[in-house]
Order: structure tokens, then sequence, then C-alpha cells
């Protein structure tokens, strides 16, 4: 998407992250030479990569939640403020010169994070899996639970008028397809189950998209 | 000589078939034939009704997912091997029946089966060409 806005209008895209409680966007920025990883402002936040259960702090490249303090901002500073942002840091030096440690584009949010079968898999990937197939609507829900000490991951799609056939060898073709998507992707089985339009819940915010039956 | 069959998505849960029929028995529409093709986790009604337009709204109007399809009504001689030789027909043409059902029908020594293929129009022109009655919606409709 970066490459095909960059050649229609002409100039460069650099991603941007930023927080609204730490100041909004501007925390850490792609620059222009590398546009590998987002620089952030050391100089004026201190970013940790932390073990979204155990908050344990985690090495330069490994996946965990960001965590900011703020050194210069006044008024409402931040100790080891939780994103809830998933995604890690790089010390390499960078070809524009710049020393700051870079972060990776965000991967998911650790409240969303779901553990299957050892596999960290965020409901974001899921939903970019089910909107490359054609005609697939964003509507979807996953179910996870725990069948003979495995765990199982059920993925409930929306059905529309345009996906639909008289011919079930037809529908389980579509799910058979969005399983293996998924499978390709991200590493998951999961059972994809066509549903019923509007029988899946709206506008109750993301939690609500995932049913974990496995919590005790 | 085509007919038109509703298509409906069903969920696999207890009660939904009554909702289908609940909505078009309000509507005062007649159910002609029905079959149900089925997995674990969903289903796909099919029926032919005395009046699709109305069905088809009524069932849309209350947020199932509809389709209309072709199919082919075809008069089966009601004796041993009736329904036979029309597969022999079909297969001898290399024609694909993706699924068929029976139409509810008193009277008389005929039986109608729907049928749907994956090639019309080549159907329809086989089985008329082999002397075998194919009766069009509108007739169906006044059966
Ligand atoms: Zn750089």
């Amino acid at each position: 998407m970066r490459q095909e806005i960059e050649k229609k209008l002409n100039l460069d895209a650099i991603d941007i992250y930023g927080l609204s409680e730490v100041m909004g966007p501007g925390v850490s920025v792609e620059c222009l030479e590398a546009k590998k990883g987002l620089h952030i402002f050391e100089d004026h936040f201190i970013p940790e990569i932390i073990h979204p259960n155990t908050g344990e702090v985690l090495p330069y490249g490994e996946s965990g939640e960001l965590v900011f303090t703020t050194i210069t901002k006044e008024a409402f500073p931040l100790l080891r403020y939780r994103t809830r942002d998933i995604t890690t840091l790089n010390p390499d030096p960078c070809i524009c010169g710049r020393t700051l440690v870079r972060m990776d584009k965000v991967r998911g949010r650790s409240d969303d994070m779901l553990i299957i079968r050892g596999v960290n898999v965020f409901p974001s990937q899921i939903e970019s899996v089910i909107m490359q197939t054609k005609g697939v609507e964003p509507h979807y829900q996953l179910i996870v639970d725990r069948k003979d000490n495995l765990d199982t991951l059920t993925v409930r799609v929306e059905i529309n008028e345009k996906l639909f056939s008289d011919e079930v060898k037809k529908l389980q073709e579509l799910e058979n397809r969005i399983s293996k998507d998924i499978k390709e992707t991200l590493g998951v089985s999961a059972k994809v189950q066509l549903a019923e339009p509007k029988s899946i819940a709206r506008s109750e915010g993301k939690a609500a998209r995932v049913i974990d039956n496995r919590k005790i | 000589m085509q007919a038109e069959q509703i298509s409906i998505f069903i969920e696999n849960k207890a009660g939904r078939l009554s909702d289908v029929t609940a909505i078009l028995a309000e509507a005062g529409i007649n159910i002609r034939a029905l079959a149900v093709a089925d997995t674990s986790d969903f289903g796909v009604l099919r029926l032919i009704v005395d009046n699709n337009a109305k069905a088809d709204a009524a069932l849309k109007n209350a947020g199932f997912t509809v389709r209309k399809t072709r199919v082919v009504a075809v008069k089966v001689d009601d004796t041993p091997g009736g329904l036979h030789r029309i597969l022999e027909v079909l297969k001898n043409a290399g024609i694909n029946v993706e699924y068929m059902y029976a139409f509810i029908h008193q009277s008389g020594d005929k039986a109608i089966m729907i049928f749907r293929f994956d090639h019309t129009e080549e159907a329809i022109k086989i089985l008329m060409e082999k002397g075998i009655t194919v009766v069009d919606g509108k007739t169906l409709s006044t059966l």
C-alpha cells in the first residue's frame, strides 16, 4: 500500500507513531533514508519492551509490549506507561546516521493477543487475512476452546449475498480457502465457519470479537 | 423452460428452519418443494414456492441471505425405472447433476423432480430431444 501511495502521489510516505497519553503522533517516526523501523526520540522518551503477562523486561529484538517513560513531559509525566502495543526494538545503527533506537511497526495489542498452541495470534492478523478474500466483509468472531488438551480456533465469518451459493460444495470451498490462508499466514490451524448475516455482534468493541472458552 | 428456486443460507441451530417457515406462512406463501443440504455448521435450504418475489422479499426483510437459482422441473414416470431413465439420458450426454429433489404433486401417474445442473440450457435441450417433459416455472406454480 505504501508503494502505491508513493507512486500515485509522487511522494515519500513514512510511518509515524504516537499515543495521545504521551503527546499524540510524533513519539517515533521513520527516517526517509531507510524507511525501516521508526526512530524513537529517546531524548524525550525511554522505551522498554516487556512480556505482557509477566512484566519482565525483554532484550532488544524480542517481541513484547512497548512501555514508555517520559523524561521531558511536564505536568503529566508517565512512568513506565504500558502502551498495549506489541512491537520489537532494534538498536542497530541506521543508514541515516541516527543512533536513536528503532521500533518495528505495531503488530497488535497485548490485550487482544491470543496464544494458540504456543503461537501468538492477534485478531488483527486474522482480520487482514479475511479482508484479502474477495467479497468477504470484516465481520468475524474468533472462538478459542480447548479440546483434549489442545487449543482450537474457530473463525466465524458472515456470509452475504455475493458469497452465497446454492451449492454446499462452493460454500465449503470458501471456508477451506480462508482456513488455508490463515494457516499459511499465521501458522495456526483454524476452522472457518460461515455464519448468517448480522449474527455477529456489532459495535461492542474489539473484545467482543474474541470468545475465549479456555479461561478457568 | 426453466423454473426458479429460492436458496437460503441457514446456520445449524435449533429452530432456524421453523423461523423460515414462519415467515413464509405469515406472508401467505405456499411451499411446493423443499430440500436441505447441510454440513455440520450450516445448511442451504432450497425451496420452490408459489410466489418467488413475495418469498424473496419477506425473507430478505427478515435478514436472511437469499439467492434465486435457475432449476429445471422434469416430469418423471411414477413407475419403477422412471427416474433411472432420465438419469441415463443425462449421463450419456455427459451432463452433471449438482443436486435434485422431489416436487410435491398430487394426482396423475407422473411425478416431478427438480434438477440443478451446471449447464442448464444444454440439459433442457437434451431432455426435450429425448421426449422428456420439462415443466416451465409458470406451469409449475399452477400445479
Ligand atoms: Zn534511520
